[in-house]
């Protein structure tokens, strides 16, 4: 039996990076809301939000431990199954990634000893500063690693010569045209996944008597970001999508699955592309409304997959059915954050059962849409993988698909096993709650006389 | 001198530096994995495991600059390097995947505890071990044709790799037991004291075979060790291990708390400098030196601005990290 090198490197590399990003995407809005529960506590005293940060500082600790392990992986990725990318774009990327270990790996790394294990072993104020330091590290590294994917999608600021990637122009590299529509998307994905997990794990806790008061301003803070960021990422998004129009209309062709150029476009409510008939099965469309969306103007032009070769079409379904998925979450998501404001106005935001129902089963669905983003994203850009300059199939390593195929095998039994593992002792946490409000943490002056 | 000259070699230093610096760091964290069976009690390998746990992840970052630094400045260099040395990379990283895990999991278990102990163990065991494997791929070499990889998958996989990678899991264990020696008291310390005594030598031993077997396999090493002059300026390299060695002995005979670690680290140091003797100047060995597969002064330059403004702020709060958490580690010091 033989296998495609070309693919078993990519599904290699989808599974390593697609189990990577849920972890970061939780604790970069976690350490935000860490940070501001402290803040909080700092400012009023109130033991109830110190118990909130000892109870999430577990889950954060947990999830950056995931994330790191598996974030090492990746730095060594882009050479075992990219090697041929890695020799042609090193000289762009490798500095991006570089500026990422060295701006933000260590920042947090440092600073989340002291956050983890620190809190009788410094001040107050500057653990509450070692905090703060790991959130805006977290950031950093969101904003270079966006600025190197983006970078694949619209490249900028370069010259070829033999083949190989020079920079022309660091802030044409860094700022890409994609740049300032990817990196607020993320933030917000993430920052969004984090307060749908707070609120449902804190609407768990709010039945029960024990962990109430302590979960009642985790609820609060969690659903009023809902309210405010799901609108938010529709914008950032609607924004976007304008943006990959202009800049890779075939991602946006595959998005929508509209094979020809079309003035007026219809929007698909559902549909099963077929690629090698090059039309849709079962349509339900709601015409001109996907020109609306993307031109701003019911007659606009949307072009369609048969603009270019079949050679040069991403995997329409995927892209298609992934898209809808994610936009559709969204839509839920600001249901949920509007339902929220309204019982919050009528006084029923804390006792309201079926809207804490509703909070708890929505708890993992923004790493859903997460991932959907990114499926949309990724596989869109294909055959390229540097937009209209690289193939993906020209990028891979001089490694036998026998050897890839070994590898595969066992990320998928060892990142199975992790995963398992991580959600066995998260459900555990999440049973145990947050202790109750107890005494204050004894900071006391450590001995002085060893070095260390 | 041209720019296209000093930069990678710049680079190289602040690789090597960085390189170095993990094997110290991540060394004894991993070296404590590899000790953790010796732990007689739950109580003792608490001990040993939340000596290292504010400090781990810091270390692993070096590896982690290690290769993103690899791939912005020497981008051939990485690509032809991972390519040849596929296997061993990814099982070392399998292994610092489960070693990584265990310090959340560990302490979150109660009746699954047992199986964390052995995923940290066996996990620091196998990333030390595929450590050093690569280590001794890379002095033999990669067979590369014109530009590109052309060997087989499975060339790392020899007796001279093997030995090296043993070595490395002796080596870091030594480094282990020195660090049990400055952080913990009592019984503990003491089996650290004993340990180190019978992996100093051990260790020894290896480095004098991995200092034989490297000339005998390559004319070119053996002509630059022992052609005169060189001879006579590199000859203070093996006699000060020698010396390091037996200071190291009588400091652990005699229970010091700080001066093993110090010498240990020293003796790495020295092993390291006669190794960038032997493979001076390749990025690639006996294939591609390092101005041969450098980025463009244009990409080194970029980041080497950022290297040299921020490396001495990422030492100055790793410091600050190790500050906070001097002492003794006590027991039930614990967790957050």
């Amino acid at each position: 039996m033989s296998f495609d090198p070309v693919i078993l490197a990519r599904l290699q590399f989808a599974l390593t990076i697609g189990f990577h990003i849920l972890f970061p995407t939780l604790t970069i809005g976690l350490a935000l809301f860490l940070a501001i529960v402290e803040g909080m506590w700092l400012r009023t005293g109130r033991a109830a939000y110190l118990a909130l940060y000892r109870f999430w500082v577990k889950i954060f600790a947990l999830s950056f431990g995931m994330g790191v392990v598996s974030g090492v992986v990746l730095s060594y990725q882009f050479g075992t199954n990219f090697a041929r990318f890695s020799e042609v774009t090193g000289n762009i990327l490798g500095p991006l990634l570089g500026y990422e270990v060295l701006t933000a790996f260590f920042l947090e790394a440092s600073f989340l000893g002291v956050m983890l294990f620190g809190m009788n072993r410094v001040p107050p104020r500057l653990h509450f500063l070692a905090t703060c330091i790991v959130a805006l590290g977290t950031m950093i590294s969101a904003f270079w690693i966006l600025a190197a994917s983006s970078w694949m999608h619209t490249p900028a600021g370069y010259r070829l010569v033999d083949g190989i990637f020079h920079v022309e122009s660091w802030p044409a590299v860094i700022f890409n045209p994609s740049f300032f529509y990817r990196f607020p998307h993320m933030l917000l994905a993430s920052f969004l996944t984090t307060a749908l997990v707070v609120a449902g794990v804190s609407a768990r806790h709010l039945q029960d008597i024990r962990t109430a008061t302590v979960a009642r301003p985790a609820f609060s803070v969690a659903t009023l970001a809902l309210a405010i960021l799901a609108p938010l990422q529709i914008v950032m998004g609607d924004l976007h999508g304008l943006q990959v129009q202009r800049d890779q209309p075939m991602k946006v062709a595959a998005m929508e699955g509209l094979w020809e150029t079309t003035a007026g476009a219809p929007l698909l409510l559902f549909a099963w592309p077929d690629m090698a008939a090059e039309r849709n099965h079962f349509e339900i469309a709601i015409p001109k409304l996907a020109s609306v969306i993307l031109q701003h103007d019911p007659d606009g032009t949307v072009l369609g997959l048969k603009e270019v070769e079949p050679t040069d079409r991403p995997l329409v379904p995927i892209v298609f059915f992934s898209f809808r998925i994610m936009v559709g979450l969204g839509f839920w998501f600001l249901l949920l954050g509007a339902l929220g404001l309204l019982l919050r106005w009528r006084g029923t935001l804390y006792s309201s059962r079926s809207y804490a129902l509703l909070c708890m089963v929505s708890a993992p669905l923004g790493f859903i849409a997460t991932l959907a983003g990114w499926i949309v994203t990724e596989t869109g850009r294909q055959p390229w993988i540097v937009e209209g300059l690289m193939r993906t199939s020209e990028s891979i390593s001089d490694v036998p698909a026998r050897a890839i195929l070994t590898t595969l095998s066992l990320f998928f039994a060892v990142y199975g096993t992790l995963l398992l593992a991580y959600l066995y002792y998260l459900s555990k946490l999440i049973r145990q709650g947050p202790q109750a409000p107890d005494a204050a943490p004894v900071y006391a002056e450590p001995p002085r006389t060893a070095w260390m | 001198m041209d720019a296209t000259v000093w930069i990678p070699l710049v680079w190289a230093g602040v690789l090597c530096l960085g390189l170095m610096l993990y094997v110290i760091l991540d060394g004894f964290d991993l070296g404590i994995g590899i000790l953790f069976p010796w732990g007689r009690t739950d109580q003792e390998r608490d001990l040993m495991m939340n000596s290292i746990a504010p400090h781990w992840d810091g270390n692993e970052t070096w590896l982690v600059l290690a290769g993103g630094g690899l791939f912005a400045a020497f981008p051939k260099a990485y690509g032809l390097l991972m390519t040849a040395l596929y296997i061993p990379i990814l099982f070392m990283l399998f292994a610092l995947v489960f070693r990584g895990v265990a310090f959340e999991f560990r302490f979150k278990a109660e009746r699954s505890r047992g199986v964390w102990d052995v995923a940290f163990n066996l996990g620091s065991v196998l990333a030390a071990f595929f450590q050093g494997a690569v280590l001794g791929a890379f002095i033999q070499g990669i067979e590369v044709t014109g530009d590109r990889f052309t060997g087989n998958v499975m060339d790392w996989l020899t007796p001279f790799s093997l030995m090296t990678g043993f070595a490395l899991v002796c080596g870091y264990a030594l480094l282990g037991a020195c660090w049990l020696a400055l952080k913990t008291e009592g019984d503990l310390q003491r089996w650290a004291f004993e340990a180190g005594q019978v992996l100093m030598f051990v260790v020894l031993a290896w480095i004098a075979m991995v200092s034989i077997a490297t000339p005998l396999m390559s004319a070119e090493v053996a002509r630059r060790w022992f052609s005169l002059p060189n001879l006579f300026w590199l000859l203070p390299i093996p006699l000060l291990t020698a010396t390091v060695g037996w200071m190291l002995w009588r400091a652990l005979r005699r229970h010091a708390t700080r001066a093993p670690f110090v010498l240990t680290i020293i003796l790495f140091g020295l092993g390291a400098f006669g190794l960038a003797v032997s493979l001076w100047p390749y990025t690639v060995p006996r294939a591609f030196t390092l101005w041969e597969t450098a980025a463009p002064p244009a990409s080194q330059g970029f980041l080497l601005i950022g290297a040299v403004a921020l490396l001495p702020l990422i030492l100055g709060y790793t410091a600050y990290n190790y500050w906070v958490f001097r002492g003794k580690v006590r027991p039930g010091a614990g967790y957050h």
